[in-house]
């Protein structure tokens, strides 16, 4: 079985599961946000039962429209947070939170070997740490806060294989935008992706999450990386329960397999509007920008900010250029600040926020206005996905996005790093 | 029955296209709704009628996870979605809250916009009335067969918890 099938067949309490079957699967945590919690909340309660089936396995992170931008998003918040507080679940309030994502693995809440399932797409990033962990909407949470199962179709998997050295300035963003851009934003549709091969082995924890985080992008179910002493030593310090480590049998059965060789990609940017419209960023011309935005569940993680930074230092973001840098957690808040890398971007001319989903659903701190062009280290360029419907978003790592919010043009760090 | 006429569209059709996260600060299906299909087709929601059928290509519903979709086109009057293929969370989420989707190629080859379509969605048949043509859309496998027939997954679920209950009495 592939490591996809293993994770849900011990969770099914079957000793083998086939690609199209349908199963019920044991859940190890349910997560929503302040937009698809309230919707979950709603439905839960035309169940009728007044206790949800564990507290310990439920968490709500407001990261979305928070700190609340109007109203409106503060009365979603409140509502979340009150059945938060009467269910006994887990909350994050400002101060603790972080953008989902990124905050749940670092704080041990994602484990190897766990089905996560969560009111949000992006859901699929722990699949780095060999979890099966998948985006479902509302209706789907407030019926597993009821059951503590879900039903799932078993999903082909799936396998992408790179080998070769990885060029500088190429990291996780990159493979990722790269393999969308070869498959198609259907390309993994209702399947599982299995990331492999030396280049993976070799590729950082925060790699690894921002390649599992964009698998939606490419239509697939979830995105996962097989554990190996790099995902222990991250999770043993984190996790505060028992987890269990599961491994792609030798002889499972992919429904397809994808071998690229890392050393012929370049950085990637993907042109508006589609993750799917990657190239490599000497070939993507002139384009001037308005706004550089770094952070999101893709790329708010410590090393991204490290990355940024060592660009910006010494140099000054372009003058009429919005160069806004989001960390993804009050943690990488800190560390970064520690480091000193928030005065290298603040004494730059950037902003740093704090941890936010924000502008990268065109919702608030950064939306873009008629006619205005971001480059952003986010998931999603489609139509208005930053604001205007007449706006556009290109998709690029930290490296590149620091470089152009320097220049003032999509640029490649080559040309500031020399 | 049902029966309307056709909003067509290509493929990729996502979830910001549908409902823009700009308007995500509420819930309620009626006030999502206002703002439905707004940045694919502004004049859809003055267009839509009560039966209306939307016909896409490929991959219908990417993008991100928001329920408030399949809400917002359910509350417009839209009575079915036929596509060659969906994404699978908006797939998930319609069939959770009793919005019918079809996967039918064959129909969205031969369907313009403007066409009347008539569905039987206990066959999957269906009929465009313009142009007098007849299709098969792929049957449903029996789980998701089971879970439309319940009316969707919280009364699925109530049906679960109910049997659950029963049998620790027992």
């Amino acid at each position: 079985m592939t490591l996809a099938e293993k994770i849900l067949s011990a969770h099914a309490n079957q000793k083998q599961v086939m690609p199209g079957e349908f199963i019920t699967v044991r859940v190890d945590l349910i997560l929503a946000n302040d937009i698809t919690a309230p919707i979950a909340i709603r439905e839960f309660g035309q169940l009728g039962l007044e206790r949800v089936f564990d507290p310990q396995k439920i968490v709500f992170v407001p990261d979305h429209f928070t700190p609340a931008k109007d109203i409106a998003s503060a009365e979603q918040v409140k509502l979340t947070q009150q059945f938060a507080r009467e269910q006994g679940t887990g909350y994050f309030e400002l101060g603790q939170m972080g953008i989902e994502h990124v905050l749940l693995p670092e704080l041990g809440m994602v484990l190897p070997g766990d089905v996560v399932i969560g009111a949000d797409s992006h859901t699929c990033t722990g699949g780095a740490l060999g979890a099966f962990a998948t985006g479902m909407g509302s209706t789907d949470i407030a019926a597993a806060m009821a059951t503590g199962d879900i039903w799932m179709k078993v999903p082909p998997t799936l396998k992408f294989v790179y080998r070769g050295n990885i060029k500088k300035w190429v990291g996780g963003k990159d493979l990722i935008l790269y393999t969308i851009g070869d498959i198609g934003v259907d390309g993994a549709l209702y399947s599982a992706m299995e990331f492999s091969g030396p280049v993976i082995d070799r590729l950082s924890m925060d790699g690894r999450f921002t390649m599992a985080n964009m698998a939606i992008e490419a239509g697939a179910k979830a995105g996962l990386f097989p554990v190996d002493a790099k995902t222990i030593d991250y999770v043993k310090p984190r996790a505060r329960r028992a987890y269990k480590v599961y491994q792609p049998d030798n002889d499972a059965e992919y429904a397809r397999v994808m071998e690229y060789d890392a050393a012929k990609i370049e950085p990637q940017v993907s042109l508006p509007h589609s993750p799917a419209n990657a190239k490599p960023v000497s070939q993507v011309g002139d384009i001037k920008i308005d706004q550089v935005l770094i952070g999101s569940c893709t790329n708010g993680r410590l090393e991204d900010l490290r990355i940024a930074a060592g660009i910006i230092k010494g140099s000054k973001i372009h003058p009429g250029i919005r160069c806004i840098i989001i960390p993804g957690s009050q943690q990488v808040y800190l560390d970064a600040l520690k480091e000193g890398l928030m005065e290298i971007f603040v004494s730059a001319g950037a902003v740093v926020t704090t941890p936010t989903c924000g502008p990268c659903l065109g919702g608030h701190m950064g939306v873009l206005a008629d006619g205005e062009c971001c480059l952003a280290t986010t998931n999603r360029n489609f139509v208005g996905r930053m604001g205007s419907p007449e706006s556009e978003v290109y998709l690029a790592n930290p490296a590149v996005a620091a470089a152009s919010a320097i220049t003032g043009k999509i640029t490649s760090p080559e040309e500031i790093i020399k | 029955m049902l029966k309307g006429r056709v909003h067509k569209y290509g493929a990729d059709v996502n979830t910001d296209a549908i409902i823009p996260a700009r308007y995500l600060n509420v819930s309620e299906p009626a006030q999502l709704t206002r703002h439905c299909m707004e940045d694919i087709d502004r004049d859809f929601v003055k267009k839509v009628k009560a039966g209306d059928i939307i016909v896409a290509t490929t991959n219908f519903g990417c993008g991100s996870s928001r329920e408030h979709a399949p809400l917002a086109i359910k509350a417009s009057g839209v009575s079915c979605i036929i596509a060659q293929s969906f994404a699978r969370i908006f797939f998930r989420n319609a069939i959770n809250i009793g919005l019918p989707l079809l996967e039918c190629a064959e129909a969205v080859a031969n369907t313009g916009a403007g066409d009347i379509l008539e569905i039987d969605l206990s066959g999957g048949k269906i009929k465009n009335l313009t142009k007098n043509m007849s299709f098969t859309a792929t049957p449903y496998p029996d789980f998701m067969a089971e879970l439309i027939s319940a009316g969707g997954l919280i009364e699925f679920t109530r049906k679960r918890l109910a049997s659950r209950r029963h049998q620790s009495e027992v």
